[in-house]
């Protein structure tokens, strides 16, 4: 039965993945693991990753009290279901961990070359939406409200004024540039940041990931003119 | 002339287009153009009330499409002027009441009566707007300046392009000038810096305007208001004149008799 229960560190406490057979049996094999390792998971903070399983309200409470008599605070579910989703969030869970899973683009193409990208003509507009598995180029303003998701890098040939993701797959080499790089958040990969108040003129800069942390460097500075 | 049926659109609500639509129908009537305003705000209908027509309602735009009454029925006819006629909404039904194709068969067959259909259309950017601009030749954007009115329009002007209704002209209401120069409100530039679209009028903060709405009577009819000529501007570049900008310069009372400029 063990097998079905996996146990992973990260940094909000432990993930629990339950797979591989039906819910009653699941969750029961769940509460009789911990109740052999009491030590361990005493006071531990869990989340559970449940996969396809529907779970109503009463299937998940009853767990969640069950934890919680053996000092164990549930704290969130992750589930492929709508439904076991939504009984998470009716029941004051979190349904994801905090930083968002990588993108998956409904059509990934099937090699896509390294220089594809998607030209856009500006301005993009609030409300309007790019979706791309690969670079997207955009020629003129990125408004407030607008949304670029790439897997690849972004240049935008205008004022960047919007939401931008780059390596919305877990790319972190992927870059935004902008000529006015003013994002209402920029996201590169799982890293997101929101633009500083900027003061004095604007200038073309480029933003990228660099130990971990999202930077943006004015353009002139890389290129030493 | 060929009829031009115009929409004014906004997205956000409360930034006048409704005041607009009342004072730019008069004001291209008192210029001698036939003109009928079409309510396109269902179930909140408000145009009868800024042009003082409210009391003369017998049929409305609802009763048209459903074949109660014959399209002239429910052209109320302005007494102010010599040929400005309001089609009003219906106050009881909602939005769904009519259809994108129905306005384009009721401004066909209002073409050949008028120079002009004005169209207001309600906040939003469902069925009530789909409605209103689906029969438009052109559409004015309205915004005020300020963040939120701004990026509705930028998201309505997104729609307009995309559903190829060609580019639209924007209108700034309720500028002032004073608060513009002190920092505090988007200017013009920023404004149209942002929308990249033609401007067709700027229209300065004026609390005229709220009277003469309570009234029932346009400012547009009286030639005395900021407010009231940047409408009859508006009208004149609608009829393809061109209108050099106002000077809304922020000079105070005070400042015009120190003679500073």
């Amino acid at each position: 039965m063990l097998s079905l229960i996996q146990i992973k560190g990260i940094r909000d406490g432990l993930l629990i993945t339950l797979d591989g057979a039906a819910w009653p049996e699941l969750a029961t094999a769940f509460v009789k693991n911990v109740d052999e390792r009491s030590s361990f998971f005493q006071g531990a903070r869990v989340a559970l990753d449940v996969g396809v399983n529907e779970l109503r309200v009463a299937e998940l409470s009853t767990l969640r009290d069950q934890l919680s008599e053996r000092g164990i605070a549930l704290w969130a579910v992750l589930s492929e279901s709508p439904v076991t989703v939504r009984t998470a969030q009716n029941l004051g869970l979190a349904t994801r961990l905090s930083k968002p899973r990588p993108v998956q683009f409904r059509e990934v193409a099937e090699e896509l070359p390294e220089d594809a990208a998607k030209w856009v003509k500006g301005p993009l507009r609030s409300g309007g939406r790019v979706l791309f598995e690969g670079n997207v180029v955009v020629m003129g303003d990125v408004n407030p409200g607008a949304e670029i998701i790439a897997g690849g890098s972004v240049i935008v040939w205008g004022r960047l004024r919007g939401v931008v993701h780059a390596g919305a797959q877990g790319d972190e080499k992927a870059v935004v540039c902008a000529l006015e790089m003013a994002p209402t958040q920029l996201r590169i990969a799982s890293e997101i940041a929101i633009s500083p108040k900027k003061q004095g003129k604007s200038q073309p800069e480029i933003a990228r990931l660099k130990d971990g942390q999202l930077v943006a460097e004015p353009w002139q500075e890389l290129t030493g003119r | 002339m060929t009829t031009k049926v115009v929409t004014i659109a906004s997205g956000k609500g409360g930034v006048g287009k409704t005041t607009s639509v009342a004072n730019i129908a008069v004001a291209l009537a008192s210029r001698g153009q036939k003109v009928t305003c079409i309510d396109g705000d269902i179930g909140l209908r408000n145009l009868d009330v800024v042009l003082g027509l409210e009391n003369r309602i017998v049929y409305d735009l609802v009763d048209v499409i459903e074949g109660r009454c014959r399209l002239r029925q429910a052209m109320i006819r302005d007494k102010r002027l010599p040929e400005l006629y309001l089609i009003p909404a219906a106050q009881t039904r909602d939005k769904t009441a009519i259809s994108p194709s129905d306005m384009v068969r009721l401004c066909d067959e209002l073409r050949p009566e008028v120079d002009w259909i004005i169209i207001d259309s309600p906040a939003g950017i469902e069925r009530g707007f789909k409605n209103a601009i689906a029969a438009a030749d052109r559409v004015l954007v309205m915004t005020n300046p300020e963040v939120s009115a701004v990026r509705d329009a930028d998201r309505v002007i997104g729609l307009l392009e995309a559903e190829e209704k060609g580019p639209a002209a924007l209108v700034i209401n309720r500028l002032d000038p004073a608060m513009v120069k002190r920092g505090d409100m988007l200017s013009v530039a920023d404004v149209l810096d942002l929308l990249a679209v033609e401007l067709i009028g700027v229209i300065p903060e004026d609390e005229n305007v709220i009277v003469a709405t309570n009234k029932g009577q346009p400012l547009a009819l009286d030639g005395k208001s900021k407010a009231g000529q940047a409408f009859q501007n508006i009208a004149r570049r609608l009829m393809g004149e061109q209108v050099p900008f106002m000077d809304l310069g922020s000079q105070n009372l005070f400042q015009r008799l120190l003679g500073r400029k």
